[in-house]
């Protein structure tokens, strides 16, 4: 028995076992959870429109064989781990902080001078709106989750707000682009306040999900008031924004006639580019200023703790309605921003999908570092988008595979993988407010999330 | 004699069946020490809960007698309305600091309602406007007048959560003070402090007391600083009051010692 | 008259699916405090795994009743084995590492759970909706009016005796084994439970697993009922779900069974008598209505904040 002990080689032997058995689970698991979606698949038959089953051993084999591989390396690097006895790598503070204040400049100037970049076509500069496009909603929500700690999952019904407005407001009364855009904002933090103020009394988890009820009841609404918003068909014809009066047109009173350049289609995305990126400036520039005035140190104080709070004589009923109405108004701005680029406008745009997004970006950027969401709007449409490009996946898996969806299956995966990875977001710190000497960030572990 | 700066009669407190508070009724004088005592689950911090607005008394009346605007009625006030309005400011038995936040932002905070008039509501704070400005530094100057007082001005840019318990004690005193209140209201301050902190406390809340003239009311589980400490001692047993007095009265309560000890007689 | 009986035996027959539902949500929320976004999707998932094992199993509209209910009884048992796998799969890899981090960290895993669970069925099982022919049309009529006759289908009686069952085994597991003295101090104080040497880690695995598989036969119901299912029915019934556990009071499981029976009446009253367009929007008011108004439900407890 003793001599069993110290051998060496039955030490081994155990591991050896330890992970076979551990990796056997794993696969039977893994065998059970694909048999009813990798294994067998439910068919409409197309002659006599019943269900039949049709198996897919290869799938099913891959998925499991995929599965066994992540096993191993789990095991072996949590074997490695055991014998290196890993130093807790907890990254200095201080660096991130730095690191910041010398990537916000260099970011705004890669933004304007993109346009300009010869290498830019049409197709990129669609996806620089769309990526600031989530910028700026990320950082209206940011004032809502990051700095108030009110978990909003209805965001998007604020967007929708805002997009309905401008296409309403410009059918029925003629109103330009430019009049249309601070309604909308202010129309969109009424919203805010509307919806806001029955419920900002509850916790923190109910809230959410009441948020998440507000924001289908607007679009159920947008999707059956036919007469009004034009049900699933959407509004059309949505008017293009004109460069302060000039449209963006072949005619003589056109922009490039104006101006002497020669006409391009691709001067009117220009346009929205910089439109949505001032727009943004603006939100950033707005919420960072009011982050460092009572009102945003208000906020943080209701996050860290709303009962100390209200014992310092703070209404926390109109802190809550404040954040939620400026975040709101943000979304209506860029509500509007998006009618007017898309020039149609339908329920579908904002489904829960949106607002999940649009929080995912908040929390995985980091709850309170507006470098961190540009991050992450970067990493998260940047990689939707590249996904879209995985067209020879199609070679692979047969002409059915549309890997646009597996972009949404990767997307839910990625949101479970990095919050395990960082939970706190990418750029957890927090930068004071106010300073005394010196400005010091403060660590995540300190930061509280506000319990509601 | 004056008006009592807080005069509480038949205070009440029901949580379903259980009486919590049962006809409470005491006095506290502006520039004077009350503290309220009484064995575990007397029913001392939920009559505090009661006076501070975090909770609504089931029956009785708690009067504030503020010495420039007048009577309050606490128990029908909302809570924020209780520290901003009447100038009642609280602790808590479990400290409840701004962890995430400097030492600096936490007692900024406590002036948040001044600073939001000077802010115009944020319109002159976004433009960056001198009015606001001034103010805010004003707030720092008187922040950090506090923070020398209690010898951490050293400490104002650090998360408040990186505090030693003494000082974070001692923090959320003064974040309370920060609101200029007329009544001071504190939730066992010395729980968990070591006896040479809790006598460097005593010292400091009776220069509170003469320097502003400020009432305290303190519930307190440690007899020594109470004893020393205290110019009024009203003491609860299972939500009644059973003794009110000076401390060499209560000291001598036989009620008191049957409360404390048990002894029977 | 007789068309607001048909209404209420349907509502009754909804409403017992979603209580199915919101045991889930309820026992999950009671223990950990947490909203199980995935949880709705997981009764996708079930209601997947009855069809599939409908077609491998063959029953059709001409099976044999007697026959047909054993053989979907069986059906029953395997959707909950694998939903029950899926319930703890979801909970060891997505919310356990976040026991204790962040609060909102698992919430946002949650919804990446339930993200992925419908696009990965979407993907693997197809878009289009899954038509399932009738089984056992048959049924008894109750009372035949002049415009109207009211019915109830061998299926509505299947579904609310089945629902019936289920809860007297839940109830019972809940109150006399050891699994659920176990679960019922978790939900009172986690920590101290651990001190006392009760393996919470495991009890809460098996809240998950218990959750999945009452929904997972909430799915097959689901399934026989409405006779279609695709990816996207867990997100509203999982919505409908949550707002019947709040209205019987978070973490109180007759309160769940009650809830669901009053969300299926106000859902098909709603669409009966009113819209049935705006049913979600009537379903979903209510949620913000119990809320505001009834925050600790109809068996909940109050809470008094701890200052």
């Amino acid at each position: 028995m003793s001599n069993a002990q110290h051998d060496p080689s039955h030490e081994k032997g155990d591991v050896v076992a330890g992970i076979i058995k551990r990796s056997l689970m794993a696969v039977a698991i893994a065998a059970v959870i694909f048999a009813p979606t990798l294994l067998l698949k439910t068919q409409v038959s197309q002659i006599s429109n019943t269900l039949f089953i049709r198996y897919r051993w290869e799938a099913f084999a891959i998925g499991c064989g995929l599965l066994l591989i992540w096993r191993l390396i789990y095991e072996f690097r949590a074997l490695q781990n055991a014998r290196a006895h890993h130093k807790s790598s907890s990254r200095p503070q201080a660096r991130e902080n730095r690191f910041g204040h010398f990537v916000g400049p260099v970011l705004l100037v890669a933004a304007i001078a993109m346009p300009f970049m010869p290498f830019t076509d049409r197709y990129i500069l669609d996806i620089g709106i769309l990526i600031i496009t989530y910028v700026m909603l990320g950082w209206g929500l940011q004032i809502v989750v990051g700095l108030a700690g009110l978990l909003d999952l209805g965001y998007v019904a604020f967007y929708a707000v805002g997009a309905y407005t401008y296409a309403l407001l410009a059918e029925h009364f003629g109103f330009g682009f430019w009049m249309c855009l601070p309604l909308a904002g202010i129309f969109a933090a009424t919203w805010g306040v509307v919806l806001g103020f029955p419920v900002l009394r509850l916790r923190g988890d109910y809230l959410a999900i009441v948020t998440l009820a507000f924001g289908e009841i607007i679009r159920v609404v947008l999707l059956n008031w036919r007469d009004f918003t034009g049900g699933s068909n959407g509004l059309s014809n949505i008017p293009r924004p004109s460069f302060f009066g000039i449209p963006f047109s072949q005619g003589p009173d056109g922009f490039a006639a104006t101006f002497g350049l020669e006409y391009s289609s691709l001067q009117r995305m220009g346009f929205l580019y910089f439109l949505i990126l001032a727009l943004a400036l603006l939100t950033f520039y707005i919420s960072s200023r009011l982050r460092k005035l009572p009102m945003g140190r208000a906020w943080e104080a209701l996050r860290e703790d709303e009962i100390a709070c209200r014992s310092l004589g703070l209404n926390t009923i109109n802190t809550k309605l404040s954040a939620f109405a400026i975040g709101a108004m943000f979304g209506g701005f860029a509500g509007s921003f998006f009618a007017a680029k898309q020039a149609f406008i339908s329920p579908e745009s904002f489904n829960f999908m949106e607002s999940a997004t649009i929080l995912a970006i908040v929390v995985l950027g980091g709850m309170s570092s507006q470098i961190g969401v540009v991050f992450s709007s970067i990493a998260m449409v940047g990689g939707i988008e590249a996904l879209r490009q995985l067209q020879f996946l199609k070679a692979v898996f047969g002409p059915d595979f549309d890997p646009s969806q597996l972009r949404l299956l990767l997307f839910g995966l990625a949101m479970v993988v990095v919050m395990l990875w960082r939970p706190r977001g990418f750029v957890s710190s927090r930068t004071p407010t106010v300073f005394f000497k010196e400005k010091k960030s403060v660590g995540s572990s300190m930061i509280s999330q506000g319990r509601g | 004699m004056t008006k009592p700066l807080l005069t509480v009669r038949d205070l009440t407190m029901r949580f379903g069946g259980l009486v919590a508070v049962d006809k409470f009724s005491f006095e506290a004088q502006s520039g004077h020490i009350t503290a309220i005592i009484g064995p575990n689950g007397a029913g001392k911090t939920t009559a505090f809960n009661c006076i501070t607005g975090f909770y609504k008394p089931s029956e009785g009346s708690v009067t504030l007698h503020h010495p420039a605007r007048g009577d309050f009625a606490l128990e029908s006030m909302e809570d924020h309305k209780i520290s901003r309005v009447a100038k009642v400011a609280r602790t808590f038995q479990n400290i409840r600091l701004f962890g995430g936040m400097t030492v600096l932002e936490n007692l900024m905070i406590a002036q948040h309602n001044e600073l939001m008039r000077a802010s115009m509501f944020s319109i002159a704070g976004i433009f960056g406007m001198p009015s606001y400005r001034r103010a805010e530094r004003e707030a720092i100057e008187k922040s950090m007048a506090w923070l020398e007082r209690i010898g951490i001005a050293d400490k104002a840019d650090e998360p408040a959560a990186a505090l030693p318990y003494g000082q974070q004690r001692k923090l959320e005193i003064v974040r309370a003070l920060c609101t200029d209140p007329v009544l001071l209201c504190l939730d066992e301050p010395a729980a968990g402090l070591n006896p040479k902190e809790s006598d460097d406390l005593g010292v400091f809340l009776r220069q509170i007391r003469d320097d502003f003239h400020v009432g305290i009311l303190l519930i307190e589980h440690d007899m020594s600083v109470v004893m020393e400490i205290s110019d009024h001692i009203v003491v609860l047993d299972y939500g009644r009051k059973i003794s009110d007095g000076t401390p060499a009265h209560v000291r001598n309560d036989a009620a008191v010692i049957k409360a404390y000890l048990g002894v029977d007689e | 008259m007789d068309y607001l009986a048909q209404q209420l035996i349907n509502g009754l027959t909804l409403g017992s699916i979603y209580g199915l539902i919101a045991i889930g949500y309820t026992m999950v929320y009671g223990i950990i405090g947490m909203i199980n976004f995935a949880h709705g999707d997981v009764f996708m998932v079930g209601a997947f795994v009855s069809l599939i094992c409908i077609l491998i199993f063959g029953i059709t509209g001409s099976t044999d009743i007697v026959i047909g209910i054993g053989l979907l009884m069986i059906v029953a048992v395997i959707a909950m084995a694998i939903s029950g796998v899926y319930g703890w799969t979801i909970e060891r890899l997505a919310y356990r590492p976040l026991r204790g981090s962040f609060r909102l960290a698992p919430l946002i895993t949650a919804i990446g759970v339930s993200i992925f669970l419908q696009n990965f069925v979407q993907e693997t099982q197809g878009a289009r909706v899954k038509p399932l022919q009738a089984l056992f049309a048959g049924g008894f009529t109750l009372h035949e009016g002049t415009e109207f006759t009211v019915r109830i289908t061998y299926m509505q009686i299947l579904i609310v005796v089945l629902t019936i069952v289920l809860m007297t085994g839940f109830s019972l597991l809940i109150s006399r084994t050891s699994l659920g003295r176990a679960q019922r101090a978790c939900e009172q104080d986690l920590k101290m439970t651990q001190l006392l040497g009760i393996d919470v880690d495991r009890t809460i695995s098996m809240t998950f697993v218990i959750g999945a598989m009452l929904a997972a036969v909430a799915g097959l119901m689901y399934l026989l009922y409405y006779g279609v299912i695709d990816f996207f029915i867990g997100f509203s019934a999982g919505v409908k779900a949550f707002t019947a556990a709040v209205l019987g009071g978070i973490g109180s499981l007759p309160g769940a069974m009650i809830g669901g029976v009053l969300i299926g009446l106000i859902e098909v009253l709603f669409a009966a008598y009113f819209s049935s367009e705006y049913k979600d929007v009537a379903a979903f008011s209510m949620l913000i209505i119990v809320l505001i108004f009834m925050p600790q439900g109809l068996l909940g407890r109050p809470e008094i904040e701890k200052v």
